[in-house]
C-alpha cells in the first residue's frame, strides 16, 4: 500500500456553537440535542486499486469557497477512490470555460469548480460545476443556498453528486455517524457528521450507554441505556430529544435493531432465563419471542428484505452467527472459520456479512461474501469492535485500539483503503453509520 | 486473590457440615476468621450476624462469586456462600436480592451483557435450588461495562469475572 499525506483537521467552535451550548447547559438537561465540544480528526493510509484523477478549484467569490473545496477534496480523498490533481492558481469561477485539454494534460480527467456569493440577507449561494475533460462536457451543474451554518452541509452534498457522477455509486458524505464518547465517568451518545466533524450530544449520562441503532429513516436512535441501573432500551426523536423506554422488562433489555420498515424492533431480553431474541412494535407494544434456545442468542439484525434475522449464539458452544426466519424456525449456521464470531452486520444489498472474528487472540473485523462463502479479513488490529457498513456498502466503520485508546476507524468494504477518525479526548466505542438523508 | 479463596473454602467447608446435618446451630459460622478479606470489617465477628445491611455481616463481606475464564458455572469453592445467601434468603421471603454479572474487558459489549447474565443467572438457578422463591430475585448483567478493576492484567479479569449479590433495601 502507498502511504498518503496525512489529513489533519478539526472544525473550530464558532462563538454561536458556543452560545448555544452554554444555554443548553443552563437548562440542565442531560438530553438536549447541541453541539459537542469533542473534536474529531482523520488519518489516511492506503489506496484503492482504481484512483480518478480530479482537480477540485477553490470556489471562487468569497473566502469561504476555499473552506467548501477542501470539504470535498477530503471527502472524497478519504475513499481512496480519488486522486486529487492540484488546481492551485486556476481561479475557475462557475462561468470560466474549462481549458479542457490543459486539464487534461495536467492529467485531471474531471475537474469540479464553482462559485459563491453572498446576498444582503446573509445567505450564501453556491453554483457549483463537474467538467469532464475526456468528453470535452458538463458531468453536473448545481446551484445552493443556504446559511453559514449549511456551508459545511452544502459542501457533503456536492461531494455526493461529484462521487456519484464518477463512480455510479450513491455517495454517503451527507450521512451521520453515532456513537459512545467516554469521558472519565462520563458517557455521551453523540450523532457526528460522517466525516466525524460537527459532534452533537443526543444523551450524556453517568452511566453506559451502548448499542446505539439508527432508524431506516434516520429521525431517531435507539439504544441501551444503563442509567436506571440495569440495562434498558430506549427510543430517542433526535430533533426533539424525546424517548422513551420501549423495553424494561425483569432482568436485561439489549441489542436493539430497527426493521427495514422502521415499523419494529428486535431486541434481547432475559426475562425468561438466558439472552433470547424477541421482536416488539417500534412503540414498546406487541412483544414477542424469536428464538427459543437453552443457549445465548443476543445481536440480532434484520436481512435488508426483512423477512429473517442474522444474530450471535453459542448453541454450537462457541460464538457464531446464524440466521433465522422471524417466527425462530429454520436457525442456520453462518459463520464457520474460527471460534469467536459476534456482531453481525448485513450489507445493504444483503450479499456481504460483516462480524467481529477472534483470531490468535485479535479481535478483527471480517466479510464474508454469502453466495461464494469467501472470508476477507478486512481489519488488523488488536481489538477491532462494532463494525458497520455506511449505507452504501462501500465503507465499514468500526472501534479500534490505537496506542492504548479507543478510536473510530474506517476501511474500505474490499479492506483496501484504511482511516481513522480519533477523538482527541475521551474513548470513542460501538460506532454505527446512519442511513441515508430522507 | 489467595486470601479471598481461602475465606471462600472455608466458609465452603462450613457448608457442606452444614448440608450434611441441617441442624448444626448458625453460630458455628464464627470460625470464618482468619483470612484479610476484600471486604470492610475482617477480624471482626461476622458469623452471628445474619444481616445483609450490616456491614459486619458475612452477608454483607461475602457476596461475590468469582468464574474461572471462560467459566459460568458457580466453583464448588463459591458453593457455600452462594448457600449462606440462599439460606437467609429462604427464611426471608420479603427480601429481594439483585445478581450482577460482570465479565473482563475482552470481546463485544453485547456478547459480554449476555455472559455477565449468564455467570449471574447460575447463581440464581443454585440459589432457586436451595429454597429461594425466583420471586426475590432478578438477574441482570452490567457485561464489561462496569469494570470493578481497571486495568488489563489476568488479575484485574480475574476480578472482573464476577457475579454480585445486592440485597435491596
Amino acid at each position: 500500500m502507498t502511504a498518503q499525506p496525512h489529513i489533519r483537521y478539526a472544525a473550530a467552535a464558532a462563538p454561536a456553537r458556543r452560545l448555544l451550548a452554554a444555554l443548553a447547559l443552563l437548562l440542565a438537561a442531560a438530553l438536549l440535542w447541541r453541539p459537542a465540544q469533542a473534536q474529531l480528526r482523520v488519518d489516511i493510509s492506503g489506496t484503492g486499486a482504481t484512483q480518478y484523477p480530479i482537480a477540485i478549484a477553490d470556489f471562487s467569490g468569497d473566502d469561504t469557497g476555499r473552506s467548501i473545496a477542501d470539504v470535498i477534496r477530503a471527502d472524497l480523498t478519504r475513499t481512496g477512490q480519488f486522486r486529487l490533481v492540484s488546481a492551485v492558481g486556476s481561479a475557475l469561477t462557475v462561468d470560466t470555460p474549462v481549458a479542457y485539454d490543459d486539464w487534461r494534460a495536467r492529467g485531471a480527467d474531471t475537474v469540479a469548480y464553482g462559485s459563491i456569493s453572498r446576498s444582503p440577507d446573509g445567505r450564501y449561494d453556491i453554483r457549483y460545476r463537474l467538467a469532464d475533460t475526456v468528453q470535452h462536457g458538463q458531468l453536473d451543474g448545481v446551484a445552493f443556498t443556504g446559511t453559514e451554518r449549511e456551508l459545511r452541509r452544502i459542501a457533503h452534498q456536492i461531494a455526493d453528486r461529484i462521487y456519484e457522477k464518477i463512480t455510479g455509486v450513491r455517495g454517503v458524505f451527507s450521512t451521520h455517524i453515532a456513537y459512545v464518547l467516554k469521558q472519565g465517568g462520563t458517557y455521551e451518545l453523540q450523532v457526528a457528521d460522517a466525516d466525524g466533524q460537527a459532534p452533537r450530544v443526543a444523551l450524556r449520562s453517568r452511566e453506559p450507554i451502548i448499542s446505539p441503532a439508527w432508524s431506516p429513516d434516520g429521525t431517531k436512535l435507539a439504544y441501551v441505556s444503563f442509567e436506571s441501573g440495569k440495562p434498558v432500551v430506549y427510543v430517542q426523536t433526535l430533533s426533539s430529544s424525546q424517548r422513551v423506554p420501549v423495553a424494561n422488562y425483569k432482568g436485561n433489555n439489549s441489542a436493539p435493531a430497527w426493521s427495514p420498515d422502521g415499523g419494529r424492533l428486535a431486541l434481547v431480553l432475559t426475562r425468561d432465563g438466558l439472552s433470547q431474541i424477541y421482536v416488539v412494535n417500534a412503540d414498546g407494544s406487541g412483544l414477542r419471542r424469536v428464538t427459543r434456545s437453552p443457549m445465548i442468542d443476543t445481536e440480532p439484525v434484520f436481512s435488508p428484505d426483512g423477512g429473517s434475522l442474522y444474530f450471535t449464539s453459542d448453541r454450537s458452544g462457541s460464538p457464531q452467527i446464524y440466521q433465522t426466519s422471524l417466527d425462530g424456525s429454520e436457525p442456520r449456521r453462518v459463520t464457520f472459520n474460527g471460534g469467536y464470531n459476534i456482531s453481525p452486520r448485513i450489507s445493504p444489498d444483503g450479499r456481504t456479512l460483516l462480524y467481529v472474528s477472534r483470531r490468535d487472540g485479535a479481535f478483527r473485523i471480517a466479510s464474508l461474501d454469502l453466495s461464494s462463502g469467501n472470508e476477507t479479513l478486512l481489519t488488523n488490529g488488536r481489538d477491532d469492535q462494532s463494525p458497520s457498513f455506511a449505507p452504501n456498502g462501500m465503507q465499514v466503520l468500526y472501534a479500534a485500539v490505537q496506542n492504548g485508546r479507543s478510536v473510530l476507524a474506517g476501511v474500505s468494504s474490499d479492506g483496501r483503503v484504511r482511516q481513522t477518525l480519533s477523538v482527541l479526548n475521551g474513548e470513542v466505542r460501538e460506532p454505527t453509520w446512519g442511513p441515508f438523508p430522507q | 486473590m489467595r486470601s479471598r479463596i481461602a475465606k471462600s473454602l472455608t466458609i465452603g467447608a462450613l457448608a457442606a457440615a452444614l448440608a450434611a446435618c441441617s441442624s448444626v446451630p448458625l453460630d458455628e459460622q464464627g470460625t470464618d476468621q482468619g483470612a484479610a478479606g476484600q471486604g470492610a470489617g475482617s477480624g471482626a465477628s461476622t458469623g452471628q450476624i445474619m444481616d445483609p445491611f450490616n456491614p459486619q455481616s458475612v452477608l454483607a463481606q461475602q457476596r461475590s462469586v468469582y468464574f474461572d475464564f471462560d467459566s459460568y458455572t458457580v466453583s464448588e469453592q463459591y458453593r457455600g456462600l452462594v448457600e449462606t445467601h440462599a439460606r437467609y434468603l429462604a427464611g426471608h421471603g420479603q427480601q429481594r436480592v439483585v445478581i450482577e454479572g460482570n465479565t473482563d474487558e475482552r470481546g463485544g459489549a453485547e456478547y459480554n451483557l449476555a455472559l455477565g447474565q449468564r455467570r449471574a443467572d447460575a447463581v440464581r438457578r443454585m440459589m432457586t435450588l436451595m429454597g429461594v422463591s425466583d420471586s426475590q430475585i432478578e438477574v441482570i448483567s452490567f457485561g464489561k461495562e462496569k469494570p470493578k478493576a481497571t486495568g488489563n492484567t489476568e488479575a484485574d479479569y480475574a476480578e472482573n469475572r464476577r457475579a454480585d449479590i445486592v440485597y435491596q433495601r
